[in-house]
């Protein structure tokens, strides 16, 4: 059974000039264990996606329809208590910025242990022991003494352990990381990565992983999900999306990323911009941009369609196209 | 001082070589020597006084020197706080260098800002930043961004003109001359990076620094403003330093590479050789933490360690406590950029043949 099962998601955003809808009937699921990538550009909705999932949706945001199971259970639909009891103890969430994802006022210990006894039937003598536990296992060194110090006497790739640590504290089925490294250096953020992979692996905990960086995408996810325009335009396993993507919109991101492995004199542009959110094109939200676009991308939305190893929602990849473009096969 | 006064007489653009130029025994319209920044971060005076706090200096960018010839990108690597930007300020002429200068086709530019010329020599040298959000004003629409260097510089000055040559400038990052009526809110990210380039050109210049100019943008789009970045080069014979922490993005535009650690220069090299052979360890390193795409599953070894305190650097080389193959020489003394094997590195091991 699926750890997380996300059905037909729909975020909408009322507003005086009419609803504006940010997630448009999202479906995907992840397995305990798993790593599942989440990217996109900004504003396809992928920190939403994250949000509506932890449930803390900034308002007038709301889950318009859909279902959120955890463990089979519905959490989208809890009250904003239930769900704090849920945040931490069963999805622990990793943000950007380490430094506003701590509280500057207290030590880091203090926030350690005060969601370890929130969350687990544990004395505070033995709360401080995990903390310290934790500290040690997320790669602080001299963790019995830093435990005592302030985020701000750590760096911020030191930051970002204690964040994980304290994601980690209620030992959590799935942690939601949402651009976990994207503040960070780059050999800040290689040491995180591996970090994140080899701690939650050695747990079990299931990783959603959300970034605009293909290249964390390719190092650490075994699935991965591509999204624009508030939907998901193609998901599948991490080697198959990247090596042979089936949606054209994967094939352009993919071209237009400059790439250490090999030189060209031109990188591949995609034209055009992401539609704004009032203005999403009927059909495929695509097709304005898209290169392979015919006739009936302009007036069906395409649904996720079997596209080899991975799903794209694009119409070329239905098997019971009638009038099929040329090329469309390829 | 007085080779460079008739220079400038005679007007900057017909001089090619200069009494400067001939002394550095170089003809690179760029010429960074031992450029240097210090800041002074002590606390106040009050706080110095009553708590014997000494004086506090933060040695942004400690002596760095480099060529650019015409028509060419220096691209400048290296991780925060490493002193890139500041090298960039320098080099525009927004920080006055504690050492050393700039020397820009036979000028000393430092020495020329301070003077009546600085107008001329500083339409010659533009920059174009990070954040498209926070570099263009926002109750301005674009024909007065980009009009407004064409204004200050006296270049054009009937209304006209300007409106047809602010046409012409966003025709050549691929806007419309329609767009000269909006305002910067009414453009995406990318487009409002192709503003501030068009802002930039809009003097003529020749070289211009780029500091992070694709950093905020989505990758399809840091596509669109690259390209636009490598058309203009190959058009107007542009010469760029280009910043940036991302390394592919600089293998993809550069022609040499300087990567920066601490404030200083440890390896500066042809782009090709740089990614092909990297010598010293630090830029061996970064290459190595480079999340890569095409190799899922790859084991990597990140290097253990943080960029040290910048306040407080080692002693030695700068890279010492993270090195793998530093030694009591390295922890002691500071290896100098020296020319091995047709690059330049600093790195004790490299110069013993260790590595």
């Amino acid at each position: 059974m699926s750890l997380l099962e996300v059905n037909n998601l729909v975020v909408e955003f009322p507003g005086r000039r009419g609803t504006l809808r940010a997630l448009d009937d999202i479906s995907f699921s992840i397995a305990p264990g798993e790593v599942l990538g989440v990217v996109g550009e900004s504003g396809a909705g992928k920190s939403l996606t994250g949000a509506s999932i932890i449930g803390l949706l900034e308002p007038p945001g709301r889950v318009a329809s859909g279902q959120i199971l955890l463990e089979g259970q519905r959490i989208d639909n809890l009250s904003a208590d239930q769900m704090r009891h849920i945040r931490g103890r069963k999805i622990g969430a990793i943000f950007q910025d380490p430094l506003t994802s701590l509280n500057p006022l207290y030590t880091v210990g203090r926030q350690l242990t005060e969601t370890i006894l929130a969350h687990l039937p544990v004395d505070a003598a033995e709360a401080r022991r995990r903390a310290i536990r934790l500290l040690e296992d997320t790669g602080i060194p001299a963790a019995a003494e830093r435990i005592d110090h302030f985020p701000h006497q750590f760096s911020g790739g030191m930051r970002q352990r204690v964040v994980i640590a304290l994601a980690l504290a209620a030992e959590p089925k799935l942690i939601v990381a949402d651009e976990p490294t994207t503040a960070l250096d780059v050999s800040i953020q290689a040491q995180i990565i591996q970090l994140l992979k080899r701690i939650c692996h050695e747990r079990g905990a299931a990783v959603m992983l959300i970034t605009h960086d293909m290249g964390v995408i390719a190092e650490t996810c075994d699935r991965v999900a591509v999204m624009y325009a508030g939907r998901i335009a193609e998901i599948g396993p991490v080697h198959e999306v990247i090596n042979t993507p089936a949606h054209p919109y994967t094939m352009g991101l993919m071209a237009s990323i400059p790439d250490m492995d090999s030189e060209r004199e031109r990188l591949n542009q995609i034209d055009g911009a992401m539609p704004r959110l009032n203005a999403i094109p009927t059909g495929c939200p695509y097709n304005p941009r898209c290169p392979r676009a015919f006739d009936r991308c302009t007036r069906e939305r395409p649904e996720l369609l079997e596209a080899g190893a991975t799903r794209a929602a694009c119409w070329l990849h239905d098997a019971h196209q009638s009038t099929q473009p040329a090329g469309a096969t390829a | 001082m007085t080779a460079i006064a008739t220079d400038m007489a005679a007007g900057p653009r017909t001089t090619s070589v200069s009494a400067t130029a001939a002394d550095t025994g170089s003809t690179a319209l760029v010429q960074a020597r031992d450029l240097a920044k210090t800041f002074d971060v002590s606390a106040p005076w009050l706080n110095r006084v009553l708590e014997r706090k000494p004086r506090q200096l933060l040695h942004a960018v400690d002596g760095v020197s480099f060529d650019i010839e015409k028509g060419q990108t220096l691209a400048l690597v290296g991780e925060s706080g490493c002193g890139k930007s500041t090298v960039a300020r320098l080099l525009v002429g927004l920080y006055e260098p504690t050492r050393g200068d700039l020397v820009f086709d036979g000028l000393e530019a430092h020495k020329v800002f301070k003077t009546g010329e600085a107008r001329k020599l500083r339409r010659r040298i533009q920059m174009i930043f990070q954040d498209p959000y926070a570099s263009l004003n926002p109750r301005w629409k674009v024909e007065d961004i980009v009009g407004e260097p064409l204004k200050e510089h006296g270049i054009v000055t009937e209304a006209a003109a300007l409106k047809e040559r602010v046409g012409q400038l966003l025709q050549s990052v691929g806007l419309s001359p329609l767009d000269m009526v909006k305002y910067p809110h009414q453009f995406s990210g990318g487009q409002r990076q192709r503003i501030s380039i068009a802002r930039a050109l809009a003097t003529e210049p020749e070289f211009l620094v780029c500091d992070e100019p694709t950093s905020a943008l989505d990758v399809s789009v840091q596509a669109q403003v690259l390209n636009i970045m490598k058309d203009l080069q190959r058009k107007q014979g542009l010469t760029y330093l280009f910043i940036s922490h991302n390394l592919a993005v600089v293998r993809h535009v550069s022609d040499q590479v300087g990567v920066m650690y601490l404030g200083r220069l440890v390896e500066l090299a042809g782009k090709h050789q740089l990614f092909g052979n990297p010598r010293h360890p630090y830029t061996r390193m970064l290459l190595d933490a480079i999340p890569k795409m095409h190799d899922t599953g790859r084991a990597r070894t990140p290097v253990q360690g943080e960029v040290p305190n910048p306040l407080n650097p080692p002693s030695g080389c700068a890279f010492n406590p993270r090195c793998p193959h530093a030694n009591e020489r390295c922890r002691t003394e500071r290896p100098a950029l020296l020319t091995i094997a047709g690059i330049k590195v600093a790195c004790h091991a490299v110069e013993e043949g260790r590595i």
